[in-house]
């Protein structure tokens, strides 16, 4: 078998060792190719176009984009899915916290069936799930009538901001939930028991052990449930209503009605600044927390219980 | 848990939270109505009936599952491919190249589908089903690239310095050692682009065309347009499949699990 592969290829012969690292040079780049063909067909082409008509059409300049800023419509609908965003990010927060902390201390049993519980809705249609939220926000049903029956609050859900910020918070936990998890399963917990040890109550251990070490997660799952929600169309679209528009609402409006092309690109390289923007403020805030945790000496990592206060000690 | 009462609650009604709000769907789907009255009036299997008779619900499925069966295989190619050779680049380039092939994951995706609708509506692509199929494989190269390359950066070179040492050809030691333990990475990833390319609505909104129309696509116009219940049907399906299959393999998992215990002791 060997033999027949060296007689197939007499070159590997002559000069072996450059032959070789040239050979597996080019393997490298056929391995690459068809990832470079897709990546620049279907991702970099398409966008760089996005950026070309945005500034070309109907006229060249960036009137597509100071429009952004003068039609006094555009930036206020940014600042709402901004919020909007941020109220999922905030709230997933505080349910996927203590759930994924509840995966890292409970036993083996349990913990299969908050993961079950995690992966249906995250494997599940996202139409599904905003379908259901549909029937229960619609008017006349079970959320409507619940609330006039018993607090005597006419607020139809169905069609506003509210409905849209709960059935994201929903469709978006898992995503949440499960960063988080992969970073609280690696904290040590025996430093909290070290640190009740050494006298710190358990809200005083949590506080100042385990909360720093989670955060590098908090921060991850965060910014991704905010990403996410940035850019999200089926909710808004399903749930709410071309009066309390989303930006992704507003993009395909403005293809599918309109038919402004160069319009609805503007406000999408704006809503993928923006995204950036967050991203790079985000690393910027986690670096700092990393360099904080590092600062006691003998390291970062565990090595931070070394920094528990004196007055810790009883 | 069992110590802490005041988390074991907020667990619990976290849980309630993310799967309460989904299972309404099955009572609906089960209506005699022709509308979403919540809870229906009278009971019926009609939409279900409609699911499955109703050529445009029927051709959507078939259009979605072609899709999904065309774009799998080639992410899986392409991200798999990819990663083997990310894996043989330096640090810095291999940094780079990861950075690159996995930024759709970065960029919101209505931009994505309006870049590719803008682009596809010159080529004439726009309404076709290598159109969706290339569009769904933009989205799900980068889902297997990070799921292979993660496994790939786990894997032990010196097992392959081993094989050939025995005397075995690179593609023995490929077949044999490297792409078994490389297998779960590459199916973990098939099945992220499979799901996401199934349930890919705004690229396939965009892209849609007379006889292109995915499940996506049919179940959304459903609600918007025609307000047509057979929405809750497709839905319930959709939710019941994915629960057995996610039920099926964590409790396979545990059972093997528990073997593997039960044959140590």
């Amino acid at each position: 078998m060997t033999a027949v592969l060296q007689a197939g290829r007499p070159a590997a012969v002559r000069a072996r060792t450059t032959e070789r690292a040239s050979g597996s040079r080019l393997a490298t780049l056929i391995l690459l190719v068809p990832a470079i063909v897709a990546c620049g067909l279907l991702f970099v082409y398409p966008l760089v176009r996005i950026v070309v008509v945005s500034v070309t059409e109907p006229s060249l300049g960036l009137d597509n984009y100071l429009s952004l800023f003068t039609d006094g419509y555009t930036l206020r609908v940014l600042l709402r899915t901004l919020l909007v965003a941020l109220g999922v990010a905030v709230l997933d927060l505080i349910m996927a916290y203590p759930f994924a902390l509840a995966m890292t201390v409970c036993g083996p049993r349990t913990r299969a069936i908050l993961f079950t519980i995690v992966l249906i809705p995250f494997w599940t249609s996202a139409l599904a799930k905003n379908f259901g939220w549909m029937i229960l926000f619609q008017r006349n049903g079970l959320v409507d009538r619940f609330l006039s029956g018993t607090f005597g609050i006419d607020y139809p859900l169905l069609g506003t901001t509210p409905a849209v910020l709960i059935a994201m918070t929903q469709v978006l936990l898992p995503f949440a939930v499960l960063p988080l998890y992969a970073r609280l399963d690696q904290i040590d917990r025996r430093l909290l028991d070290a640190a009740q040890g050494l006298g710190a109550t358990r809200l005083r251990a949590f506080r100042q052990i385990y909360l720093p070490l989670s955060m590098p997660g908090v921060v991850a799952s965060g910014v991704l449930v905010f990403i996410l929600s940035l850019g999200f169309y089926v909710t808004p679209a399903l749930l709410g209503s071309p009066q309390q528009t989303l930006i992704a609402q507003l993009i395909m409006a403005r293809v599918e009605q309109v038919l402004d092309f160069a319009g609805a690109n503007a406000i999408g390289i704006f809503l993928l600044i923006v995204t950036m923007a967050m991203l790079l403020l985000s690393r910027q805030v986690s670096e700092r927390a990393a360099r904080r945790q590092a600062r006691p000496p003998g390291g970062g990592g565990p090595g931070a219980a070394a920094g528990l206060p004196k007055g810790a000690m009883p | 848990m069992r110590t802490r009462p005041f988390l074991g609650v907020v667990v619990w009604l976290v849980a309630g939270f993310l799967t309460i709000p989904t299972l309404f769907l099955i009572p609906m789907s089960l209506s005699g109505g022709t509308t979403f009255q919540f809870p229906p009036d009278t009971w019926s299997l009609r939409w279900y009936e409609n699911l499955v008779q109703a050529s445009e619900w029927r051709d959507a499925v078939f259009v979605s599952l072609q899709v999904a069966a065309f774009a799998t295989p080639l992410a899986v190619v392409i991200g798999t491919c990819a990663a083997f050779g990310l894996v043989r680049l330096g640090k810095r380039l291999r940094a780079l190249g990861t950075a690159a092939f996995s930024a759709p994951l970065i960029v919101p995706n209505i931009l994505i589908a309006l870049a590719l609708y803008g682009t596809f509506l010159r080529l004439g692509l726009s309404g076709t089903l290598l159109g969706l199929v290339l569009g769904q494989t933009a989205l799900a190269v980068p889902f297997v690239l990070i799921a292979v390359l993660a496994r790939l950066q786990g894997y032990d070179r010196s097992l392959t310095t081993a094989g050939l040492s025995l005397g075995a050809t690179p593609a023995t030691v490929f077949r044999t050692v490297t792409f078994p333990l490389i297998l779960p990475g590459i199916v973990a990833g098939g099945v992220f682009a499979f799901v996401a390319s199934f349930d890919e609505l705004v690229i396939a909104l965009l892209l849609q065309g007379p006889g292109n129309v995915t499940l996506p696509v049919q179940m959304f116009n459903a609600v918007v347009e025609a307000a047509d219940p057979t929405i809750s049907a497709a839905s319930t399906v959709l939710v019941v499949v994915v629960s057995a299959v996610v039920l099926l393999v964590q409790f396979g998992w545990m059972n093997r699990k528990r073997q593997g215990a039960g044959g140590k002791a």
